[in-house]
């Protein structure tokens, strides 16, 4: 299977099943829609008579060949020969959770899926007691994995900071028990933070996660106080303090959510970087259709639109020197991860699960609340194992529209949150949230072919 | 080749051979604890 596209002035051509990623020119682009497997060794008339018109017939000819090579070497056109990994996803080691510290939060941010903090199941504080077992459940569950993580998340974390003290230092006593390593993370929404907590998470966090939503205004419609105040100008001086302290060796991220109320989302991505932050991520709100910041099917062109053009101005802006991450396109096309964990997908339910204030546990942070998906308490030191089982079949191969899509080994099946709660099913895509990914995709990757052309003029 | 450039190593075959040893992060610890783009994440398997 192929995917071509043009963009940005350039005709890209990704072989899905290696990977590969070819730019090509005009004429390869037109032949692609004829020239398929099986290759001839010479181009076949009918395709002559078809491109003849518009091309030259010996640059058609000569084009096909190439064609066929790349084929010949298994980087286009090539077999997806992965499924049988698949056949092998069983339960696997539990090495990452998300603790909800704090089902209570300061904040009534509109589009907040925990429906201002509290899950839908009234607020709460997380006990300590709860938070060792979780450390402990990580550290039965883990097997051989040696990196164990751990987030804090909430409602707003901060506002049961203590505990999350001494769950770092309790993880970090018995970890060496075990040989492993925690790497703990938080996601604050910042209006809580102060030289102690900023000094505790760049040491002991190995990310975290600041949300705020772009433009002054942008941010303070969508994330007020709990007294409809706006937030911007308290959190911005307290999220630069932290990440200037931050050491090199470790990571976070300014994370905004964009809607209906703000389409033109690049410009939150560029204020954020004119704010002084150059690690940035912005997504899409994923919400009911009924509220009127849902974004639908006819915001697409424009939200497509802004992609591309938040893609070209990163590129403008590397070339000027003043280089940013933006998260969702960033990708290394050499490096990225196995097949195998691109066939998987996020692993909730599986590797990776969310324990409430109760102790609950759920497959991830978006299944809390959700009765039907509990999968046990860790005070009752129940786990359901069947259901674990469940979720690792939740791979590409076991999705209707995963199995065919071109994007699947970028994206990797999408959310099963989201699927169940939109489309009734997990194995059922969001099919708003995959046009959005799919374009984010296309954009990444012409951003790596941009810069592999300009290396290649370079040298 | 005059009209097809390949700009990477195609490599997700070969990677597939020595994969899934579980030591990278899950995707939704990273920034976005929303959607899930896998291939932006790091591979951290310890012999390459
Ligand atoms: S660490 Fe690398 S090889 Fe191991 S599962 Fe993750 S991506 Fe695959
Ligand atoms: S974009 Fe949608 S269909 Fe494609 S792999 Fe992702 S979730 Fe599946
Ligand atoms: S189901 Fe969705 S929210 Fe949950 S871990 Fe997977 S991608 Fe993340």
């Amino acid at each position: 299977m192929i995917h071509k596209y043009e963009l940005n002035g350039l005709y890209i051509v990704l072989d899905v099943n290696s990977g590969g990623v070819h730019i090509v020119d005009k004429l390869t682009y037109d032949l692609l829609d004829y020239a398929v497997p099986p290759f001839a060794t010479e181009c076949p008339q009918e395709i002559l008579d078809k491109l003849g018109g518009t091309y030259d017939i010996d640059e058609l000819k000569e084009c096909y060949e190439e064609i066929a090579e790349l084929y010949e070497e298994k980087i286009l056109f090539s077999p997806d020969e992965y499924e049988k990994f698949a056949k092998f996803t069983t339960a696997s080691p539990v090495k990452s959770m998300c603790l909800h510290i704090s089902h209570d939060c300061n904040l009534r941010c509109q589009y907040c899926f925990a429906s201002t903090g509290d899950f839908g199941t009234g607020r709460k504080l997380m006990p300590l007691e709860i938070g060792k077992k979780a450390i402990d459940f990580l550290l039965e569950n883990s097997g051989n994995r040696k990196n164990l993580e751990l987030d804090f998340f909430g409602g707003e974390p901060l506002m049961n900071f203590g505990v999350v003290k001494e769950i770092v230092a309790y993880g970090r006593e018995r970890e060496k028990e075990y040989g492993k390593t925690f790497r703990f993370t938080i996601t604050t929404n910042g209006t809580m933070l102060n030289d102690d907590s900023i000094d505790f998470i760049n040491r002991e966090m190995s990310n975290v996660v600041l949300s705020i939503d772009g433009r002054k205004e942008v941010n303070d419609r969508m994330r007020p106080t709990a007294g409809g105040k706006g937030t911007y100008d308290v959190i911005l001086p307290k999220f630069k303090k932290l990440v200037d302290g931050r050491s090199k060796d470790k990571d976070w991220y300014v994370r905004g959510t964009f809607t209906k109320y703000n389409l033109d989302f690049s410009e939150d991505v560029f204020s954020l970087y004119e704010a002084g932050f150059d690690q940035i991520s912005v997504e899409p709100v994923v919400c009911d259709a009924k509220y009127p910041y849902a974004l639908t099917e006819e915001d697409l062109p424009a939200i497509s639109a802004e992609y591309e053009k938040l893609a070209q101005r990163l590129l403008a802006q590397d070339k000027a020197g003043k280089h940013f991450n933006f998260f969702h396109f960033m990708i290394d096309l050499n490096q990225g991860p196995c097949a195998v964990k691109r066939l998987r997908g996020c692993g909730c339910g599986n590797e990776y699960v969310a324990i409430t204030p109760d102790g609950d546990i759920y497959p991830c942070h978006q299944f809390v609340g959700m009765e039907e998906y509990k999968m046990g308490n860790l005070e009752e030191g129940t786990f359901n194992r069947e259901m674990q089982a469940d979720f690792a079949k939740a791979h590409i191969y076991n999705k209707p529209n995963c199995r065919e899509c071109w994007a699947r080994f970028y994206c990797s099946g999408g959310c099963n949150a989201n699927n169940y709660q939109y489309m009734g099913d997990i194995l059922k895509s969001h099919t708003l949230s995959c046009e959005f990914e799919k374009k984010r995709v296309e954009c990444a990757i012409m951003i790596q072919a941009v810069k592999s052309l300009e290396r290649n003029e370079a040298e | 080749m005059k009209h097809i450039m390949t700009i990477n190593k195609a490599n997700l075959k070969e990677s597939a051979v020595k994969g899934g040893c579980g030591n990278c992060q899950a995707s939704c610890q990273s920034a976005c604890k929303t959607s899930c783009t896998v291939a932006n994440q790091k591979c951290e398997r310890d012999e390459k």
